[in-house]
């Protein structure tokens, strides 16, 4: 049997079998050891899947082998591994990571069924990614939202809880916008398969209802990705998550909703919707700069910590979306790699806040005085992954805001003020971080908290690792970038 | 186009009408209930639009009977696909209906304005 | 050892360094300080062990990682660099006995962390000296302001955090807002970032696009501290004295006018600034720079303040030497590097041992002190002078290079700003020397003598240099000679 050509569908299968298991595993701790040993398997699959396509290669799969258009299909190419990578990456160390903090804030009668509902989001997450046919990347996404409500909601915050329902409510909202599309994609090309539409949309009687079905699914991609002004779901939901969920989806939920929809936009819509490119520059471009700069300004002067890392996510996602708005291979090749390594970067700062948050109870930043000298391994990760979110040079950060600010160079008469924008919004990042720093080495520890020690070594390795690849990725980039480049190749096939 | 032809498409017209009507509920109530039950409807909008695309003029039920030939079916792909969205659409129905239950324990009222004054 | 290894091990050695010296500060302090010691001397072997090398003519090169196309960290070391790198790790010797004698004396907290994260700073010095190419340059040049703000803000106090929240800021945004533009441009154009004799741009650019381009490199570079982006060196001045001496006398400021330098003659080239209209205006903003900060350490009551605002001007000696884009004057900036060097440090050092002994801050304490410090007030007066340029100090010889150079260009402007900042240093340093060994001691003063003998020994060592200069300065010129040989 050849296992390598099983891949694809394992990498969803693996975790979505072994959610069921996990929740008869009772015994302490347990549950934790099958989610963290599936979340490990889930990692190697995908390693294997990337190694299968650095050469270009993309891998296809026939579930049941029914053959595309009548069978479902899966599809991994460079952009897909490298989602995967991320996405099975941040679920595995934040699990590795999990168990001090999960049991601290879930207590072990649940466990099981968090643990369980962890997987069924991981299951979803990479189902979102493999998936090549419309209908199946909403069934996976809304798998993946339901079992993130869960995750969310599962902490001992109960403010949560509201956070929780508003996210539903736009998350529901936005998937059935996406749906609407599909269902009006379908009706004009009589396929789901996202080749198959690709193949058939050129020769499509009227083309109206696809500019309809491009913005709807636009839009409900958006709703998803936290795209500015649809993100208000993500402060309150990120903030009062138990922290290990928060470090997770802050590395990945959002970025997968990011994928489908540059997926879409540049598989199926560039160069057969006339147009289209202006379109979805002109659409793409304000607001990903109206989130990098409205984001960052609100970060600037948040109080919470885990608050101003939401809102600092929010704005990366705004240069992710900045870099695919310039429709070029520069543009897009910055996109996928601060794919990468923003969740690098913020995946180890959410790591480091739960690091924190294992002795600090309340994370506002006038609390968090004297953490340096209690935990001074954990903010020194702190301080990595902050330079690596900032962009200083010698972190992952500085490649993809290197090529940000190549791209913006190369995308026409504008690109100076985008420039501008960039690095206007890298100084304010200065500002956030820098002011999360100052709250952790300078200020006056508060009265009272006496047996502060450093967080378990747990969690303390796991931040460490990641914040050493913030550094390494800085340095050795090479990998990730093949892929990114991959990508934007492959994306841009069909406009170019 | 002709008057006529547009209201041909009249099951456009009431998906784009139940849309609205669940679309508002969803921004426009402040109990959690009435949220959820207008999500229910927005929901229901797009299950209409699809059914009715499938619908082939003279056609019936796809299940192949043996031993009839040139039948015409109805299009079986959106029913397919709309059973899979009803199911989800349940799923995060029940879901949310948990957590009003659970937001009922914590807060002691399912009103939105009163659970963001709580906080 | 290799000249290629040398040079990685110059960089990495002061790293590994800082490793031992934090977990020798667990052991004890002698310890530590033996550590600093052992690390600072094999410093000095490998780095002057490539001197043989460069005044042959060698100019070793390794490359260590390629990030991206195009883009990847390389070291290579010619005569600028060098001096550069050969100045701070000797210095760095020196600072660190004088450091030893100053902690100990003012029974200093936090020690481990102070010596520590000096090797770092020396690690990206040198990074920084040896560095290949503009974005390695880039990458050791926030490095070292990342590394050299725990030194900055070591007292820890509330008014420390916030003059090292202006120190850094000022540094990081200038360097992210204006510095990294500027080197992705370079890139963009000249498809490289390589420092080559001769310049990459020639050609690539037209007139105002340059002066627009130097620009962002002259300001971006904010450790050079050309107005308006000097107020960082003011606010550095709460750091302990060591740290203003090796740091904000030597390496870290020295580090911005190295950049600039060897930007103007390996980026762009110093024939094609020349001919370049729109770029002359550096020479210009630099000579503000000289005659505003010599006017206003003039009304300074600090000690400290007032070298500061000196060192800003004596900064912009450089890059106004530099910016003539004449090779006799890019010599003159070369060994002004060091001249000033020798000269700030001992007057730092001196006013280091002033507060060590007596907790003195204010110009106007020091009536009579040179009778109860006679060493130390003996080295300030040699490192005073040598600011103003007199002879035997190291302060003329660089001077008068610069002199040459800028009579060589009919460059007035150059000329008589040289002579009148000269006269304004006169103006306020010999005041205090006046007042300082001629005058009485005001009634009452605290009873107080020499600074602890390390920093003492260590003053005079560099006064000693600050009088060696004037004499012994040949290979220095011979080697920068090399720089300017291909343009002669």
């Amino acid at each position: 049997m050849d296992l390598l050509a099983h891949l694809p569908v394992l990498q969803v299968v693996v975790p979505m079998l072994s959610a069921p298991i996990i929740v008869m595993l009772q015994p302490r701790g347990l549950a934790w050891a099958g989610a963290t040993a599936t979340s490990l398997v889930s990692f190697a699959i995908a390693v294997a899947l990337t190694l299968a396509v650095l050469d270009g290669q993309a891998v296809d799969y026939a579930v049941g082998g029914w053959p595309a258009p009548f069978g479902i299909t899966l599809m991994v190419d460079a952009f897909s591994a490298l989602m995967l990578l991320v996405v099975t990456g941040a679920s595995a160390a934040a699990l590795i990571a999990a168990k001090p903090s999960i049991d601290q804030q879930i207590e072990s009668a649940r466990q099981p069924l968090f643990y369980s509902a962890w997987l069924l989001a991981l299951a979803g997450l990479v189902g979102i990614v493999v998936a090549a046919d419309a209908f199946n990347i909403f069934v996976f996404m809304e798998i993946s939202s339901l079992a993130s409500y869960i995750l969310i909601a599962g902490g001992p915050d109960r403010r949560a809880l509201p956070a929780v329902f508003k996210y539903l409510m736009m998350g529901t909202i936005g998937a059935t916008f996406y749906l609407i599309g599909v269902g009006l994609i379908y009706m004009m090309t009589g396929t789901l398969n996202l080749a198959d539409i690709d193949a058939r949309i050129g020769n499509v009687s009227d083309i109206n209802p696809l500019f309809v079905a491009a913005g709807f699914i636009t839009v409900g991609l958006a709703l998803k990705a936290a795209v500015f002004p649809l993100h208000v779901w993500v402060p309150n939901a990120y903030t009062h998550a138990p922290h290990m969920v928060t470090a997770f989806l802050a590395a990945c939920a959002t970025k997968v909703a990011l994928y489908v929809l540059l997926r879409f936009d540049y598989m199926v819509f560039q160069g057969n919707l006339i147009e289209h490119v202006v379109q979805f520059s002109m659409f793409a471009m304000p607001l990903a700069i109206l989130g990098i700069l409205v984001a960052s300004a609100v970060a600037m002067f948040e109080g919470h910590l885990k608050r101003l890392l939401a809102s600092s996510s929010i704005a990366q996602i705004g240069y992710i979306l900045l870099g695919a708005s310039f429709v070029s291979v520069a543009g897009l090749s910055s996109s996928a790699m601060h794919l990468f390594n923003h969740a690098l970067a913020k995946g180890g700062l959410f790591l480091g806040v739960a690091c924190i948050a294992y002795h600090y109870r309340d994370l506002r930043l006038s609390q968090l005085g004297g953490a340096s000298t209690r935990m001074p391994w954990t903010c020194a990760a702190i301080v990595v992954c902050g330079l690596s979110l900032i962009g200083v040079p010698g972190t992952a950060g500085f490649i993809s805001k290197w090529l940000l600010i190549n791209a913006a160079l190369q995308s026409g008469s504008w690109g100076w003020l985008l420039v501008a924008i960039i690095l206007a919004s890298s100084l304010m990042a200065v500002v956030y971080i820098w002011r999360i720093i100052e709250a952790l080495y300078f200020q006056e520890p508060i009265a009272g908290e006496a047996k502060i020690s450093e967080a378990p070594i747990q969690l303390l390795l796991v931040t460490g690792i990641v914040a050493i690849l913030n550094i390494y990725f800085g340095l050795f980039p090479q990998v990730p970038l093949a892929l990114a480049d991959s990508a934007a190749v492959l994306l841009l096939e069909g406009v170019l | 186009m002709k008057l006529l032809e547009l209201l041909g498409y009249f099951n456009y017209w009431v998906f784009a009408i139940i849309l609205t009507v669940g679309l508002y509920a969803v921004i426009s109530k402040t109990n959690l209930i009435k949220k959820l039950i207008g999500l229910s409807i927005f929901q229901s909008a797009v299950f209409l639009m699809y059914i009715t695309m499938d619908k082939v003029e003279g056609g019936t039920a796809p299940i192949i009977t043996a031993g009839v030939d040139d039948q015409i079916f109805s299009n079986p792909v959106p029913q397919v696909l709309i059973l899979t969205a009803i199911v989800v659409g349940v799923s995060t129905l029940a879901l949310g209906l948990a957590l009003v239950v659970r937001i009922n324990e914590c807060y002691g009222t399912i009103e939105e304005d009163e659970i963001l004054d709580a906080d | 050892m290799t000249p290629e290894i040398a040079i990685l091990t110059a960089i990495i050695l002061p790293l590994i360094g800082a490793l031992v010296i934090a977990l020798a500060g667990r052991v004890g302090p002698n310890i530590r300080e033996a550590a600093t010691a052992v690390t600072s001397i094999s410093l000095i072997f490998v780095v002057w062990g490539l001197l043989p090398v460069i005044i042959d003519g060698g100019r070793p090169s390794i490359e260590v990682s390629q990030v991206m196309p195009g883009l990847s960290i390389a070291f290579t070391v010619e005569p600028l660099g060098m001096l550069f790198a050969a100045l701070a790790s000797g210095l760095w010797l020196i600072n660190s006995l004088y450091s030893v004698g100053y902690m100990r004396g003012n029974k200093e907290k936090n020690q481990t962390r102070f010596f520590a994260c000096f090797a770092l700073a020396l690690s990206a010095t040198m990074g920084i000296a040896f560095a290949g190419n503009l974005f390695t340059l880039f990458l050791f040049y926030e490095l070292l302001t990342l590394s050299t703000y725990p030194l900055v803000a070591h007292k820890g106090d509330a008014a420390t955090v916030r003059s090292a929240r202006v120190y850094l800021g000022v540094l990081i945004s200038t360097s992210i807002a204006l510095f990294l533009p500027a080197i992705i441009w370079t890139y963009s154009v000249a498809g490289t970032g390589d420092f080559t004799e001769g310049g990459i741009l020639a050609g690539k650019l037209n007139d105002p696009e340059i002066g627009l381009l130097l620009g962002l490199f002259a300001f971006g570079i904010g450790k050079a501290a050309v107005m308006p982006m000097h107020k960082w060196l003011p606010a550095a001045m709460v750091a302990p004295t060591p740290v203003s001496a090796l740091l904000h006398a030597v390496a870290v400021v020295k580090a911005g006018v190295f950049a600039i330098t060897k930007i103007i003659i390996y980026v762009f080239g110093i024939e094609f600034l020349f001919e370049a209209s729109s770029a002359q205006w550096l020479l210009y903003a630099a000579a503000f720079t000289i005659i505003a900060a010599s006017v206003v350490a003039l009304r300074q009551t600090n000690i400290k303040r007032l070298l500061a605002y000196s060192t800003i001007a004596q900064l912009s000696y450089v890059v106004m030497a530099a910016a003539i884009f004449k090779p006799l004057a890019e010599l003159g900036a070369s060994l002004h590097i060091v001249a000033h060097a020798f000269g700030k440090i001992t007057l730092f050092f001196a006013a280091g041992a002033i507060y060590v002994a007596s907790k003195k801050t204010e110009i106007a304490q020091l009536r009579g002190i040179g009778r109860r410090m006679p060493w130390t007030m003996a080295a300030f007066t040699i490192g005073a002078l040598s600011m103003i340029g007199m002879p035997p100090t190291a302060g003329f010889v660089s001077k008068w290079y610069i002199l040459a150079g800028a009579f060589e260009a009919n460059n007035f402007v150059a000329m008589f700003t040289i002579i009148g900042s000269t006269v304004l240093n006169a103006a306020y340093f010999l005041p205090i020397l006046y007042m300082v060994w001629f005058e009485q001691e005001k009634e009452g003063g605290k009873e107080h003598g020499e600074a602890p003998l390390l920093a003492v020994i260590a003053l005079c060592i560099t006064a000693l240099l600050t009088l060696g200069f004037f004499l012994f300065n040949a290979p220095v010129i011979e080697l920068e000679s090399q720089i300017v040989k291909g343009f002669g």
